[in-house]
């Protein structure tokens, strides 16, 4: 049977009353943020109604309970991308993750360490950088980008030497769709000795990954793009790598033992989870990978590479009458992920959006917090359309419908 | 509600551009951006007797900003620094409480009033006036 996209739309009630109401919402929007399922909702909300306690404190009923499903949260979403439990830190979000992975990795480095951080990254994945290389006295490298927006992995032996420690890129780009070719990054970063941290929050949302076969060292995603809760992030850690660590914050939960004389850490994953954790939202998160893993991916994959081929097609030929289009990024059939982005010469991608929201269209413009990108492509911004399984034909044709006559009144 | 703020009087102060470009000389200057979309507005200023006598931008911005601009370049002639700051606070009065829209010599700034009802957007609209009174009193 061939994949139903009306069928995946039930499941989220946003959408479903939406169409119901006769109003159907033809969200684009799902780089930034995906919308949520009512199984995930559902979770989240029985935690709070049934299971509210602090975590890993109490011997009350409930606290047990509460950490037990706070745990169990843990191994499903271990399990998800092909991990143990024990090497998955929850965090606020991907931002956050990233941010305890320099805080913690970074107090290894020292004054003349390089780290490698791409051009194409989102800024979660270099301000951090930044900050650390101020704190630290370290120095960044940049991998640049190709003219199509992809990593120009053939700069990277170059640039990765003996003074490199960690190589920090995205796993696919929230602007131009492009996958990493991991495997290179890998192999350059073993050569120099360092370790690689892969911003894989456009990813995982299009169903597991194995990064016990993966070969990164780091990996950090965020909930409310997989259709989960906000308030939620994931750094994974190899375990040894983790154990090596000193903690990023201080304060409850990751202590071994506190003393007036110094504190000794808790093991990983605690030690890098300070204060009460989000556990509602680790139990949402939970439910989200069990809902993505419960679709058929194949299908999903071969549903969302028709969609974005069908997209690109239609800027072409809108391109074609009207000669103001450029599509940035590889083109379909390339392994790219369905986020189209694209530059309508002479209009701004919010006065895009905004005319298209006035048609129930959900886009972004802008930078995408990709500032460094839109520098190396010659762009101020872009209006991007990204596409999840509950998208189908209509909300692209309403996209290239409504862009149509934006580019009629803009121009 | 798109109809709206694309309507003709914002449309036509955007084409028209009033005050595009640089003034040699400028007594003062000043740039700012909008770090939600990277935008950005450079102004120049001239004075005399302590009034703007001319005003000239740069803008890589949306439709709203650059018509917020043109306009901007003729209703601040003749302004001083306060009455510059009083027009500023009466456009944003107008989008944050529904205050009435700005009065004497920034009335044009009423065209911008369907903007009220899209908060994202009120920044793009403001973004001129907080480039000239920056390069007016300094960062």
């Amino acid at each position: 049977m061939s994949f139903d996209p009306a069928k995946v739309r039930r499941d989220f009630p946003l959408l479903a009353e939406a169409e119901v109401a006769g109003k159907r919402i033809h969200y684009l929007d799902n780089a930034a943020t995906a919308q949520v399922p009512e199984v995930v909702i559902e979770a989240v909300a029985t935690q709070d109604r049934r299971l509210r306690a602090n975590v890993a404190r109490g011997v009350y009923r409930l606290a047990e309970e509460a950490t037990a499903a706070y745990e169990a949260a843990r191994e499903e979403v271990a399990a998800y991308v092909g991990a143990q439990a024990g090497e998955i830190v929850f965090t606020a979000n991907c931002t956050a993750a990233i941010n305890v992975a320099a805080l913690a990795f970074g107090q290894t480095l020292s004054a003349g360490d390089r780290v490698i951080v791409g051009e194409l990254d989102h800024h979660s994945n270099i301000v951090p950088w930044q900050l650390l290389a101020e704190r630290r006295g370290i120095a960044l490298d940049w991998l640049p980008v190709t003219p199509e927006g992809a990593y120009d992995l053939a700069r990277l032996g170059a640039l990765a030497g003996s003074k490199t420690r960690l190589i920090a890129l995205s796993h696919g780009s929230n602007v131009t769709g492009a996958r990493l070719d991991v495997g290179a990054v890998v192999a350059a970063a073993r050569r120099a000795g360092a370790k690689v941290l892969l911003d894989g929050a456009q990813i995982v949302p299009h169903g597991p990954i194995d990064l016990a076969k993966l070969g990164v060292d780091f990996y950090a995603f965020s909930g409310h793009k997989m259709f989960g809760p906000t308030g939620i992030g994931v750094l994974w850690g190899r375990r040894e790598i983790l154990e090596s660590l000193p903690p990023a914050f201080g304060g409850g939960g990751m202590i071994g033992r506190v003393e007036k004389s110094g504190t000794s850490w808790a093991p990983p994953p605690a030690r890098f989870e300070a204060g009460t954790p989000p556990v509602a939202q680790a139990v949402g998160l939970a439910a989200a990978a069990n809902w993505i893993g419960e679709l058929d991916h194949g299908a999903v994959a071969r549903h969302l590479e028709r969609l974005t081929e069908r997209l690109i097609d239609g800027l072409q030929i809108i391109d074609r009458q009207r000669r103001v289009l450029r599509v940035v990024g590889p083109p379909p059939g390339h392994g790219r992920l369905p986020v189209v982005s694209f530059e309508v010469k002479g209009a701004h991608p919010h006065d895009i959006c905004q005319m298209l929201a006035a048609e129930n269209v959900c886009l972004r413009g802008g930078h995408h917090c990709a500032q460094p990108l839109m520098d190396a492509l010659g762009l101020a911004g872009t209006t991007r359309a990204s596409l999840a399984p509950y998208n189908d034909e209509d909300d692209v044709d309403a996209l290239l419908e409504g862009l149509e006559r934006a580019i009629g009144r803009l121009l | 509600m798109s109809e709206d703020l694309y309507q003709t009087t914002i449309v036509d102060f955007a084409r028209a551009a009033h005050g595009a470009g640089k003034i040699e000389n400028a007594h003062a200057s000043a740039t700012v951006d909008n770090p939600l979309c990277g935008d950005r507005v450079s102004v120049d200023l001239a004075f005399e007797s302590g009034r703007i006598s001319a005003l000239a931008h740069r803008v890589r911005g949306c439709l709203l900003c650059q018509a917020s601009a043109s306009a901007l370049a003729t209703a601040a002639l003749g302004a001083n620094v306060e009455e510059l700051r009083a027009g500023d606070a009466a456009l944003t009065a107008m989008f944050k409480t529904g205050a009435p829209a700005p009065s004497g010599r920034f009335a044009a700034f009423g065209a911008f009033q369907p903007v009220t009802g899209h908060r994202s957007r009120h920044d793009c609209v403001r973004l001129p006036f907080a480039a000239a009174l920056k390069a007016a009193t300094g960062p």
